[in-house]
């Protein structure tokens, strides 16, 4: 039976990782490298980097981090950040990325997504959908069921699109995407658990996996995306960059209540 | 003859990851595009991800096919990686229909709906026999997979590990000396490293 990924998130700055400062153990816990090895050890299923800070100068230090956590670390490695080009996701996948990530680029250009499956495959193209939710006015779409819709945002949240999240999930998949990794705007950095509503409509609405992520504050979080949310991965960042949870716990964790997990 | 270790380079986009886990287990593998320095070699790796057709068109481009072919009808020490699985059989469903080598007589399928498709993740494979590849590496063991397609042969007896997603399919074949996998060793962790480290230690201490 296929496992549900654990995939911790490194987000990085100017060759930083910007979260992750308690991991006292480590000899230099800022060092993206390092850590992904730590998490490596420790039984994470993929790992996914974001340069937050997405400039050009970000990226050429991206590619160097890649190429050096590619030589030690043997699990799938996702890359995403201000990537726009052809060029950019050819650049990160010689380095050593498996999946490329793309976000603003792909809303504003969506032709982007299908020339880079057609050129590295389906498996390579990540979108990464951020997410805001919408409570309908009350009286408006009464007895449909959910009580929100979402919207699009992209430049790291700031900005909205008018794109509705759920439409706009179906239509990268029709263009190519192999994967969406979808963050709630609203749940992101809350701790206060995924959004359950929007990771399930859209985990129904398309037909290849989807990546939960934002708002991860404790395991039941993960449980519940997964079963809830019905989300074939979950991504969390400052969860195990605190050392709130070790990826074990969370294995352990999961595996107790049923979820197919992989160990060892 | 040197023992060289040849990772076959036709472009493949996971070719760096393949290199990079052959040198973690201390090798230095010869990465090359030429058919003969294929041939001069004591085993030689065969890397895949992406369509079928593009990566028969791209080992055509290089006569690297006939290479293969060669490796293959002489027993020679051989491993072939996802796409590279594929490309061994009578032909694919993958975008319309698409002839490949042949060795292997069995066609590629698309994995049923139902399921999210690609298969992407970790899925055990069930070892339906013992193989000096399998050693240290439990039954059931998890390895990464990436794939939309999956192969069927008609000879069930070269089947070396079934995996169940949607349908039990052959996630791996044995046949002499070439093995064959349809998840990444190379992204599967510590298992994945031990099954290059046994194929290439067994490859390496041939004659």
């Amino acid at each position: 039976m296929l496992t549900k990924r654990i995939i911790p998130c490194l987000d990085v700055t100017q060759g930083r990782v910007v979260k992750g400062t308690s991991f006292t153990h480590l000899l230099d816990a800022g060092d993206p490298v390092e850590l992904a090895a730590f998490y490596y050890k420790e039984g994470a299923d993929e790992l996914v980097f974001l340069d937050i800070g997405a400039t050009p100068e970000g990226r050429d230090t991206m590619i160097d981090i890649v190429e050096r956590v590619s030589e030690q670390v043997f699990i799938p490695l996702t890359v995403g950040g201000g990537l726009r080009s052809i060029e950019d996701m050819r650049r990160m996948l010689k380095a050593g990325a498996d999946k490329v990530s793309i976000n603003t680029a792909a809303v504003q250009n969506p032709k982007l997504i299908t020339e880079g499956a057609e050129k590295f495959g389906s498996q390579c193209i990540v979108v990464a959908i951020d997410a805001k939710r919408h409570p309908y006015p009350s009286g408006e779409r009464l007895g449909e069921g959910a009580g929100a819709e979402w919207e699009v945002c992209t430049h790291g949240g700031r900005k909205p699109t008018g794109i509705n999240a759920i439409e706009w999930a179906k239509q990268v998949v029709a263009l190519g995407a192999g994967e969406l990794l979808l963050t709630s705007w609203d749940a992101d950095g809350q701790r206060a658990g995924y959004d359950l509503e929007l990771t399930r409509s859209i985990s129904e609405g398309v037909t290849v996996p989807v990546i939960a992520s934002g708002g991860a504050g404790n395991l039941e979080h993960l449980y519940e995306a997964l079963v809830i949310g019905k989300a074939d991965a979950v991504l969390a960042a400052s969860i195990f960059h605190y050392q709130i949870h070790s990826i074990r716990q969370a294995k352990d964790y999961l595996a107790e209540r049923g979820i197919p997990i992989r160990k060892g | 003859m040197d023992k060289v270790i040849a990772i076959i380079d036709y472009g493949a986009g996971n070719l760096r990851s393949v290199a990079n886990a052959i040198k973690k287990l201390g090798y230095h593998p010869r990465v090359t595009g030429n058919p003969g320095e294929v041939l001069d070699s004591a085993a030689v790796i065969l890397p895949g991800v992406g369509a079928a057709a593009d990566t028969m068109n791209s080992l055509e481009k290089l006569g690297m096919t006939d290479a293969i072919r060669q490796l293959i009808e002489q027993r020679r020490p051989l491993f072939a990686i996802c796409v590279g699985l594929q490309i061994l059989f009578s032909g694919t469903e993958e975008g319309g229909w698409h002839e490949c080598l042949g060795v292997i007589p069995g066609i590629v399928r698309k994995l049923p709906p139902g399921l999210k498709i690609p298969h992407i993740g970790w899925n055990q494979v069930k070892q339906r026999f013992t193989h000096p590849v399998f050693e240290g590496i439990p039954d059931e063991a998890n390895f990464y997979f990436v794939h939309s397609f999956y192969v069927e042969p008609e000879d069930m007896s070269v089947v070396a590990g079934t995996t169940s997603y949607g349908v039990s399919m052959c996630s791996m074949i044995i046949k002499d000396n070439l093995i064959a996998t349809q998840f990444h060793p190379e992204k599967s962790g510590e298992h994945g490293l031990k099954m290059y480290a046994n194929f290439l230690k067994t490859a390496l201490s041939r004659r």
